[in-house]
């Protein structure tokens, strides 16, 4: 069957929905029915983590193809199957859902009090979603699990967030709702050139040229917003803002990488010629992005709006990376992505446990932690560094190596990337100053706790995997390797010979070119 | 003459008149039991449209084929489901009388007909029979000023649109001189040949029909009606009859007048936009859920005509499938909206859900369940309705269709999260009385059919798909 012996994907795949029947089956009074919500969370979590590195450990690096595959009849006469595998690139995302899952639901272990079992439940299908879109390999269940991932999501915000959150949450929904939409005709109209909606299929499936610009278009309209691109980005702020603790590392850690992992799955790809025409207006969003809301970031006076901002700055080096086109560049973006799913998630989980404790945000209610919390300032400081890119830290990396791939394109792309680092170690540092150097002034930070057993559990791994990340990459970049090599000999493939897709695509059957063209 | 295929009408309506003098003879409190039987009518007919045969009798008035059976099965399972909504509402409203099921019974059979009509004349007769049923259901709480308004409002309305249906139906007799669907596809073979005179018959016979979908121009009675019927008839209204006019209107655009494909075309695809928009603009300021339900419903059955706008088999397929998930999530939205009552009283402002999530959750689960449907987003039943019109229209080419259909439904999204921030984001009220088991059932059972489609679509599918085939011969 695969190299696990058993529908492995599946089985993590739908493993944390059965935690959830669990979950919804709990009898008894609120507090009991809130711990063995906890626990049950906790420990099917933890056992998908578990599949998951066997999955880790089986995958053959050497191979650029899908493995695992799992192929199901499921829509009949259409060409639409449950069809599963992952290959290098996916599998890493796989990976870090099943890891920031359990995280998530250790940081919410006292912070949530309220409808704690609906919590749970919602995060253990928030990663049933989130995993399956990884491992989806027909366009059309992966756009169900991608836009499935909005309902949970929706009411974690709405239900558990501050303030704001109706508004946030509205927002969340619909920006990404219209983009999914216009998707959702790109996927039929593909489906429907090729005849079917296997993403091994496509991905060997010419499209005509004037066909690959709508498709592009409608792409982006999706994963733009789900990345986020400048200027559609501003939901992320609200979200974030607004979004418990978890909620933000789901959202930074995952989501945004969903549109990143679209572009690197499907754009790039599936449509070479598109792509490479796109190339410099891609550029140029990223561009404004690492550069304007790096700026704007550093006038942020609440913590969770600035590593928003900064999020979407960073993401704007991700899809540098991925336009251009090169070894360096996709495996810097691939990286990137990595890190910042990692230490960005970090950073909002070190904003909750300050938050869990004032119920504050604003950095101008800090100042002097150092002196109260120096377990805290140390993890703060590891991950303010990991996010500025210093090397040994994950997030050197990433930014190097798309520094490097943006070369080859063009040199000001590249000084315009790299001034993200530099604007970014400028935000990183003013936020780290002003909360947790100077004097302790206010009066009742001085009765403020340092880290907890369980909160020093929920970092430690992430610590070790950034630096294990910084100094030993190649254990992460061999994954990957084999199959962003396969991708770029495709792309330079397909843009060699421009001319032929016409041609090919002509003479296969499954074309109905007179529907297309009405 | 085979009369054996008209089985389950025959049987239906001899049950109702059964049941009939049995209510008149038996004192005391009949309803109940009348309910039972008729839902024992309704499962038995259920059973002999599935065992019956395929054919055309009555001189090629009638025809059982697939489609006719599997709207057959829609409407019985929609009715089903609205007649057990119906049990406990009654009851509570004092609406507890015999006749209720009796007419709807009525009205079912009238709806079978216009399944199985092949003729002009079957066709007006199912229609009435079914329209005359549910003007009197409409004002059943005859001492209610609302309800006597909608009956009168729904009366004075459909006589307008049958008026005008017969119109066109002697329009077409008269340029064609035959009322049999099979006969005028043969002579409209070649379409260039069709009299204009034929054409505005055509018109009349499309207005008529849409008028009984609700779909935008023709929709405006449709809010009126909703709110002002008891709200266990608006649960009916809004599933069996839908289904039987749309296996109508399918029926006649495919059958008689497919060759035509380009002359109705574009009407076709003018009402699914209006209907669209209209559904998702006009419900956003709605306060009162039934209203919000009604506009809901034209904007649904605008997302269904997108498939009959294609013309094609693909597109009638996702028009069939796009029924079935509506009429199981329309009856169990208003499992939910019956359930919404306090100390006796329905209540059915938007507001009283308020903070629902907390005082049932089991109910507000459900009821997001079906607003995330009716949203369209996936995994829900709801999806994959959208799916496969959306699919047809893509292989048709009818990209601005497709296109104003996925924007709407984007806006449509905003009025469904709407009821569900309400219920799960707002500060709670006072508890809504206690369930009674009947509506709890058929909400877990909308719920479950909604929520769970998505594992086993493919026995729907295929279903559709062979109907689908027998309209275009």
């Amino acid at each position: 069957m695969n190299a696990a012996g058993f529908p492995i994907l599946s089985l993590i795949t739908w493993l944390p929905l059965v935690g959830g029947l669990v979950i919804m089956s709990v009898r008894g009074d609120e507090a009991t029915v809130a711990s063995n919500a906890r626990w049950t969370a906790l420990w099917t979590s933890l056992i998908v983590l578990a599949l998951s590195l066997v999955l880790w450990v089986k995958f053959d690096p050497a191979d650029g193809g899908f493995q695992f595959v799992e192929d199901v009849r499921w829509l009949p006469d259409y060409g639409i199957g449950y069809k599963m595998g992952v290959d290098g690139i996916s599998i890493l995302f796989v990976l870090l859902s099943t890891l920031l899952t359990p995280v998530c639901i250790l940081a919410s272990w006292d912070s949530i009090q309220r409808s704690v079992r609906e919590y749970m439940l919602t995060f253990l299908i928030l990663e049933t979603m989130m995993v399956g879109m990884f491992c989806a390999l027909d366009f059309i269940v992966f756009y169900i699990f991608f836009e499935g991932v909005l309902i949970p999501m929706f009411l974690i915000i709405g239900v558990w967030g501050g303030p704001r959150r109706v508004y946030s949450a509205f927002k969340f929904f619909l920006f990404t709702l219209t983009g999914s939409v216009l998707m959702l005709l790109a996927v039929l109209a593909m489906w429907f050139h090729a005849g079917t909606s296997d993403i091994t299929v496509l991905l060997k499936t010419q499209f005509p040229a004037s066909m690959q610009t709508w498709l592009f278009l409608a792409f982006f309209a999706s994963f733009a917003v789900k990345v986020p691109m400048w200027p559609v980005h501003t939901w992320l702020p609200d979200a974030h803002v607004e979004a418990p603790t978890a909620g933000s590392v789901i959202l930074a850690g995952v989501l945004l990488k969903m549109g990143a992992y679209g572009f690197l799955r499907f754009s790039v790809p599936m449509l070479p010629q598109a792509s490479a025409t796109f190339a410099p207006f891609m550029f140029t969003l990223s561009v404004v992005a690492v550069v304007y809301t790096s700026l704007v970031a550093l006038a942020q006076e609440d913590m969770k709006k600035l590593i928003a901002y900064s999020s979407v700055a960073h993401m704007g080096v991700v899809t540098i990376g991925i336009f251009t086109f090169n070894v360096q560049g996709i495996q810097g973006a691939m990286f990137q992505m990595l890190s910042h799913g990692i230490v960005s998630s970090s950073l909002f989980l070190i904003v909750g446990v300050i938050y869990d404790r004032m119920h504050s945000r604003d950095i101008a209610r800090y100042g002097g932690l150092a002196d109260r919390m120096p377990k805290y300032a140390l993890v703060f400081m590891f991950f303010t560094m990991a996010s500025i890119g210093l090397p040994g830290t994950s997030g050197f990396i990433g930014e190097f190596l798309v520094i490097i791939g943006a070369m080859q394109v063009n040199f000001w792309l590249a000084l315009l990337g790299g001034l993200g680092m530099i604007l970014g170690a400028a935000y990183m540092l003013y936020l780290y100053r002003r909360v947790i150097f100077g004097r302790l002034t206010k009066a009742d930070l001085r009765g403020i706790l340092d880290l907890s057993p369980r909160e020093i559990t929920v970092f430690a791994p992430l610590v070790l995997i950034t630096l294990w990340m910084g100094v030993y990459p190649t254990s992460f970049t061999r994954f990957f390797d084999a199959a962003v090599t396969q991708m770029v000999q495709h792309h330079a493939q397909a843009m060699a010979a421009p001319n032929s897709a016409s041609l090919a695509q002509a003479g296969t059957p499954a074309i109905k070119l007179a529907g297309m063209q009405r | 003459m085979n009369w054996t295929l008209a089985l389950p009408e025959l049987v239906l309506s001899i049950v109702g008149m059964m049941i009939l003098v049995f209510g008149v003879l038996r004192k005391g409190d009949n309803a109940f039991l009348a309910s039972m039987f008729t839902i024992g009518g309704f499962v038995l007919a259920a059973f002999l449209v599935v065992s019956g045969s395929n054919g055309s009798g009555f001189h090629g008035q009638f025809v059982v084929d697939p489609f006719s059976s599997f709207m057959k099965e829609l409407i019985l399972a929609g009715a089903v489901l609205s007649l057990i909504l119906s049990l406990d509402y009654n009851r509570q409203a004092g609406l507890s009388r015999f006749e209720f099921p009796v007419l709807m019974l009525f009205a079912v059979v009238g709806m079978l007909i216009m399944a199985s009509a092949s003729n002009m004349m079957t066709l007006y007769l199912g229609l009435e029979l079914q329209s005359l049923a549910l003007y009197v259901l409409a004002a059943f709480a005859r001492d209610d000023l609302r309800s006597s308004e909608a009956g009168l409002k729904y009366f004075v309305l459909g006589a307008l649109a049958s008026g005008l249906l017969l119109y066109g139906i002697s329009l077409v007799y008269g340029f064609s001189g035959t009322m049999d669907f099979t006969q005028l596809a043969k002579l409209l073979a070649k379409p260039e040949t069709a009299s204009p005179g034929l054409i505005v018959g055509l018109v009349f016979v499309l207005t008529g029909l849409v008028f009984k979908i609700s779909a935008v121009p023709f929709h405006m009675w449709t809010p009126d009606v909703y709110e002002g019927s008891p709200t266990s008839v608006t649960v009916f209204f809004a599933t069996a009859p839908k289904v039987a006019a749309m296996a109508l209107l399918l029926r006649v655009m495919a059958t008689p007048f497919g060759h035509l494909v380009g002359a109705w075309q574009q009407l076709i695809i003018l009402i699914s936009i209006g209907s669209m928009i209209l559904g998702a603009l006009a419900a956003i300021g709605q306060t009162s859920i039934k209203r919000l339900m009604a506009y809901s419903s034209i904007g649904h059955m605008g997302y269904a005509l997108i498939g009959l706008a294609t013309g094609t088999p693909e597109g009638i397929r996702g028009v069939l499938v796009y029924m079935v998930v509506y009429v199981f999530m329309s009856a169990g939205t208003f499992a939910c909206v019956i359930a919404m009552r306090r100390k006796g009283q329905s209540v059915e402002k938007i507001s009283d859900l308020s903070g629902l999530s907390r005082t049932d959750p089991g109910m507000a689960l459900a009821f997001a369940v079906f607003m995330f449907s009716m949203a369209g987003i996936p995994p829900l039943s709801g999806f994959f309705g959208k799916l496969y019109v959306f699919m047809a229209a893509v292989q048709s080419g009818l990209w601005t269709l497709a296109i104003i259909g996925v924007l709407t439904s984007v806006v449509g999204a905003f009025y469904y999260l709407r009821i569900v921030k309400v219920m799960y984001f707002d500060a709670s009220v006072e508890a809504f009385d206690p369930r009674p088991a009947s509506l709890s059932f058929v909400a877990a059972l909308g719920g479950l059919f909604t929520a769970f489609f998505f594992v086993f679509p493919a026995p729907f599918i295929d279903a559709a798909q062979a109907a689908a085939k027998v309209l275009f011969g």
